[in-house]
């Protein structure tokens, strides 16, 4: 007798811990395996494009940190340099510095919780994130001495950033730096070999040198692709163009591979933060901006190479006190162009893997 | 550095095979009409010493007498990028042909736009609201909504 069988829904989230914030997945599952996969989001839609435009470019600063939380101060950079691009104006050295180490400390803080949770979406309950909680909660540390806040830092100005680094910082960075190529031995050392690991993450999620180019992946997605891109590289800002640092890449596009490069992404950024150090030139730390800026009418786009991917700011001026319009071009919004096709055929736990790797962060996705 | 390509030196070549269809090349942004849109996309990705096979963004800036439709097109080979741009005058019923064909990451994008400017993709696999529900009234990123 031939059993009936149909095609049943399964929603994960959009309140589930492995869903890094609120996201659902609408899967259609056939027993075990999933056939079908619709991503819903915008549970976090807060408009941040249209109350910028009700916003002075300054006033705007404090929207971006709360895009993605975990690396401020690289969604403040991402937008200052569109609007230095726009009004022509430049950020004096030191603060060019000081923008390079906040970049990587954002980077090295959005990995750590990357690698940490993608651990814990694995199974490997709390341990490993905590771990990660704990470098990460040094970084923060970092960002509080500078600006005052941990996370919404809200320090990057147009022209330069909002106040110099305070004395301690220096000799905390240096201490920081000496330690964590030790902390992220010992952390890989636990993961990269483990059996576990290996079986659930290898050949799992895979996403082809194709695909990534063309959904537009960015960042630890496109490079755990194979594909050799990094905007510090292929356009740099600030003065990425005086830090000798190498772009770690993946060859299967799995998993595995996206973790592997975010690990080897973390030792680059411990070299570009020491070298940063090495150079950090005195100086002021913040060009003469009107108080009320109004750049010429005309367009931008500013880009960084964000923890994420490329982050960028196009910014549409008319010549008046608030943007005429911004427009985000958010990372993990585009990252997650192809998890549908990279789940189908695969049972949900992979599903649930397969999401962390690629690393997204809600309030960007949905702004 | 990436370099911006001369919008001029390319709106030669698609003068040469798109009559008529380039209305204005400034800088690194080549302004097409509408119709040819896709065409000149497939085209643009497709020629050698060109490729512009990576879409950085694609967005919509409402000028309340058109909306421009912008794409930002990256070479990932050759490490150049150009803009393209274009216009649609229906504020009523604004439509354009969708280019998820060439790029699939423009699949959100255009959703994006639609949700939030109203224009609607012709070609579109999956056109439908991003982040707002089904059943939201207007278009919230348009000037005139209040």
């Amino acid at each position: 007798m031939a059993i009936k069988t149909e095609p049943f829904v399964v929603n994960v989230g959009p309140q589930h811990p492995s869903t890094h914030g609120v996201f659902r997945m609408r899967m259609v599952m056939d027993g075990e395996t999933i056939v079908d996969m619709e991503p819903v989001f915008g549970y976090l839609h807060r408009g941040v494009e249209k109350i910028g435009e009700t916003r002075t470019y300054t006033g705007c600063i404090p929207l971006t940190d709360r895009m993605d939380y975990l690396s401020a101060p690289a969604n403040n950079l991402a937008y200052v340099m569109a609007v230095e691009k726009l009004a022509g104006v430049k950020a004096p050295e030191r603060a060019q510095y000081i923008r390079v180490i906040m970049g990587e400390l954002a980077r090295l803080a959005s990995h750590s919780m990357a690698v940490g949770s993608f651990l814990n979406d694995l199974g490997a309950m709390a341990t490993p994130l905590v771990y990660m909680w704990r470098e990460r909660e040094k970084i923060l540390d970092l960002l509080e001495m500078t600006c005052g806040q941990r996370l919404t830092s809200n320090y990057m100005r147009v022209g330069g950033v909002s106040q110099d680094l305070p004395e301690e910082f220096t000799p905390a960075v240096k201490k920081f730096v000496v330690e964590m190529p030790r902390f992220i031995d010992e952390y890989d050392q636990l993961i990269k070999d483990n059996e576990i690991v290996l079986a659930r993450t290898k050949g799992v999620g895979v996403l082809s040198k194709e695909m990534a180019v063309s959904i537009g992946a960015s960042g630890p997605v496109l490079r755990g692709s194979g594909v050799k891109w990094d905007i510090r590289k292929s356009d740099p800002y600030a003065v990425y163009d005086r830090m000798q640092f190498d772009i770690p890449t993946g060859t299967a596009g799995d998993c595995y591979d996206r973790y592997r490069v975010r690990v080897e992404e973390m030792r680059q950024s411990v070299r570009i933060l020491e070298q940063a150090l090495a150079q950090l030139p005195q100086g002021e730390v913040r060009a003469k901006v009107p108080q009320r800026l109004r750049p010429p009418a005309g367009a931008a786009y500013g880009h960084i190479e964000g923890p994420k991917g490329e982050l960028g700011f196009y910014v549409v001026s008319d010549g008046s006190v608030a943007p005429y319009r911004f427009h985000i071009r958010a990372p993990s919004l585009i990252n997650l162009s192809a998890l549908r096709e990279m789940v189908i055929g695969w049972k949900i736990a992979d599903a649930i893997v397969t999401f962390g790797s690629i690393d997204i962060c809600l309030g960007e996705v949905d702004r | 550095m990436t370099t911006l390509l001369s919008a001029q030196n390319v709106s030669k070549e698609l003068m040469a095979r798109f009559p008529d269809m380039v209305v204005e090349s400034s800088g690194s942004a080549v302004l097409v009409k509408s119709q040819a849109l896709l065409e000149v996309a497939a085209f643009l990705k497709a020629t050698p010493g060109l490729d512009l096979d990576y879409l950085t963004l694609m967005t919509v800036v409402d000028y309340l007498d058109y909306f421009e439709v912008v794409y930002l097109l990256t070479s990932l080979q050759h490490n150049h990028s150009l803009t393209l741009k274009t216009r649609l005058f229906d504020r009523d019923n604004p439509s354009l042909a969708s280019v998820v064909g060439l790029w699939k990451g423009a699949d959100y994008q255009e959703r994006e736009v639609y949700d939030m400017f109203g224009i609607k993709f012709v070609g579109h696999p999956n056109l439908k609201r991003l982040f707002l529900w089904e059943g939201f009234q207007g278009y919230p990123m348009r000037k005139d909504y209040l």
